[in-house]
């Protein structure tokens, strides 16, 4: 089960690697046009609710089962996945594959030391290198939307390196 | 197929429909256009601009005394412009002015409330007598004249007190709503006529107004005229909106919106009060900026969590990639000659700032001062770069466009994004306060005195300073 989960992933990012380098030099207006939009299939309505707790769907059902795992932490300047930030993501796989029905948004955060467009752009790329790792570890890239917010949304408010270290982070959100 | 996929998530996760898109807009402004010069004559220039007559060295203008005595009127009428008439109208077109040097440390400004008040046809011949002794070299006179069809007419006269002379004159037909331009007309005749530069005082900043505790600012789009006077919000805040760029005609400003919850470019009309996207896609759009002539609009768009700069033709239709590098390559700001662009890239590991040619060739590094080099703005007079200096603290500095003769203007905690006077010799950032993260504009001179706090109802940020108005 894991190993062929990870062998899917490897070629999953081997191709998504080829085809993005393929087309890295494209205009957008380029692209293949959109398919037509496909209604996302309606999850069956959850029929066992738990008696007391968040109901699955939910931020805090989510939060309940991976903890601070929903957030990863990012140094300056960088986007890649450390060791603290894979088990994290490993937790948040687990959960995805559980409730595979679920959708959700990865929000990508810089700390407010950084120009504001630099710093969108910085957020972009966190949210995509988290999303490439939850899609390694076998979650549909078709359940991921990213999301920058830049340096527009701190959760740490004061201006030290204590405070930086919080906001720059990628927070995974459910959608439904 | 990845980018398929791409899209095809995009439209399943419920992106806001195209119609949403004007929901945080407020209503649209109104523009009287173009002043009509009513009358234009520039006494025996003999020198072609600068100082003339009785002050020659030309480092000695900041300390030239200058009386602004009221605007007189040739009949006292109600005016829409002012409640009690155009006697009244022409003593704020005279404070406006001496506001105007005086803020911008430019001279030794007297208004008219410490002078007497001309009688209108002393205007074109001034009581000498009246005007030496008062430590002034330079006397403005000008007069406000309601016509028929309720427009004003405004007329402005610079005279050399000790030549007894004019140096020069001109006056402009304005709305009743455009007083404020007249007098920002005059305080441009008069800055450019005694310091040879050129004028910025009518000109127009778009700005981000932000309210609210840190971590849930609301920040609205607002504009507001060079002297923070005709302050509007054009957003209602109910989306972030950040980095306004004004057209270089003011007809159109482009910002960054997250009206459908994502951020993207958009180009908001003024006329109509519209916006349109700027590229139609669904990846997400940054950093706009216009092309001096107003026909090309440059954008940065993250695909795949790579961001590179785009150029677009302002009629829309397909949009060239210009950069390509695997980092972050955003903003960009073009010469004024259209043949350049300089913008920021961490493709060395670092922000730094690069230039390239308007197509996107012969990209090169200029900036190996040891810190980061963010933000670039080339200056409309085309010998300066300013731009985001990231040393342990954010500075605004300039530069030479081959990244020479660097030059430190601020110190602040966070001095951020430089955005240029009309001329080319001022510039305003915004800086933020360290933990309160509250932000205000400031503006500085190239020479890195005259700084100042600007005004505005609220904290306020990304200043984007237009061109002077016709």
């Amino acid at each position: 089960m894991t190993f062929s989960a990870r062998s899917t992933a490897t070629i999953v990012l081997m191709t998504s690697a080829l085809a993005l380098g393929a087309c890295s030099k494209k205009a957008p207006e380029e692209l293949p046009p959109p398919p037509a939009a496909t209604p996302a299939p309606t999850p069956p309505p959850v029929t066992t609710p738990a008696p007391t707790g968040p109901t699955v769907g939910t931020q805090a059902h989510f939060e309940r089962a991976v903890g601070s795992s929903t957030t990863i932490f990012f140094d300056t300047d960088r986007f890649n996945i450390d060791s603290t930030d894979a088990a994290a993501l490993q937790a948040q796989a687990q959960y995805f594959a559980q409730f595979s029905q679920l959708t959700f948004t990865i929000e990508g955060h810089a700390d407010e030391r950084g120009t504001r467009e630099y710093n969108l752009a910085l957020g972009e790329r966190r949210a995509n290198s988290t999303k490439n790792y939850l899609v390694s570890l076998g979650v549909s890239p078709d359940r991921i939307n990213v999301l920058s917010y830049g340096k527009e949304r701190p959760v740490a408010l004061a201006s030290n390196e204590t405070a930086w270290a919080q906001n720059r982070r990628a927070a995974s959100v459910i959608i439904n | 197929m990845r980018i398929s996929l791409g899209i095809g998530l995009a439209l399943t996760l419920g992106v806001a429909p195209l119609a949403a898109q004007n929901e945080d807009l407020g209503d649209p402004l109104s523009d009287g256009g173009a002043v009509e010069t009513a009358f234009e004559e520039t006494a025996e220039q003999e020198d072609g601009g600068g100082l003339t007559g009785s002050t020659t060295d030309e480092s000695d203008w900041e300390d030239l005394g200058i009386a602004i005595p009221a605007f007189a009127t040739d009949n006292d009428v109600s005016t829409p412009a002012n409640a009690n008439g155009t006697g009244a109208l022409g003593r704020e077109i005279a404070r406006v002015i001496t506001a105007n040097l005086r803020n911008n440390g430019l001279f030794e400004p007297t208004g008219p409330d410490s002078l007497p008040s001309p009688d209108f046809p002393q205007i074109t011949d001034p009581s000498w007598s009246s005007w030496t002794g008062r430590g002034a070299e330079m006397l403005v006179h000008g007069y406000v004249r309601a016509r028929a069809d309720n427009r004003l007419v405004v007329g402005c006269y610079l005279y050399d007190v000790i030549l007894k002379d004019e140096l020069i004159r001109e006056g402009w037909v304005v709305r009743p709503a455009d007083w404020r331009r007249a007098a920002h007309k005059c305080s441009d005749l008069i800055y450019a006529r005694l310091t040879g530069e050129d004028p910025f005082f009518d000109s127009r900043i778009a700005y981000i107004a932000e309210t609210g505790p840190k971590d849930n600012r609301v920040k609205r789009l607002a504009v507001m005229d060079s002297d923070g006077a005709n302050h509007r919000f054009l957003t209602l805040g109910s989306a972030t909106a950040l980095t306004p760029r004004y057209s270089p005609d003011y007809s159109k400003i482009m910002y960054l919106s997250y009206v459908d919850g994502n951020p993207r470019i958009y180009v908001y009309d003024i006329g109509s009060g519209k916006q349109t996207l700027v590229t139609e896609n669904r990846n997400p759009t940054l950093a706009p900026r216009w092309s001096p002539d107003g026909q090309s609009i440059l954008y940065s768009m993250a695909v795949g969590g790579n961001t590179d700069i785009y150029r677009v033709s302002v009629n829309g239709g397909r949009s060239t990639r210009l950069t390509d590098t695997p980092g972050i390559d955003i903003g960009g700001s073009y010469s004024p000659d259209g043949r350049r662009i300089v913008f920021e890239s961490d493709r060395s590991g670092s922000q730094q700032c690069y230039i390239m040619n308007a197509d996107g060739s012969n990209q090169r590094r200029i900036t190996f001062f040891g810190g980061r080099c963010a933000t670039p703005e080339w200056s409309p007079r085309g010998d300066q770069i300013a731009f985001t200096r990231i040393a342990g603290d954010f500075n605004v500095a300039v530069m030479t466009p081959s990244g020479g003769n660097l030059r430190v203007l601020t110190n602040g905690w966070q001095d951020e994004a430089p955005t240029w006077a009309p001329n080319g010799r001022i510039v305003q950032f915004f800086r933020t306060t360290r933990n309160s993260g509250r932000s205000s504009l400031w503006q500085v001179d190239l020479t890195g005195r005259n700084e100042r706090r600007l005004p505005t109802p609220v904290d306020a940020s990304d200043p984007a300073w237009g061109p002077i108005r016709p």
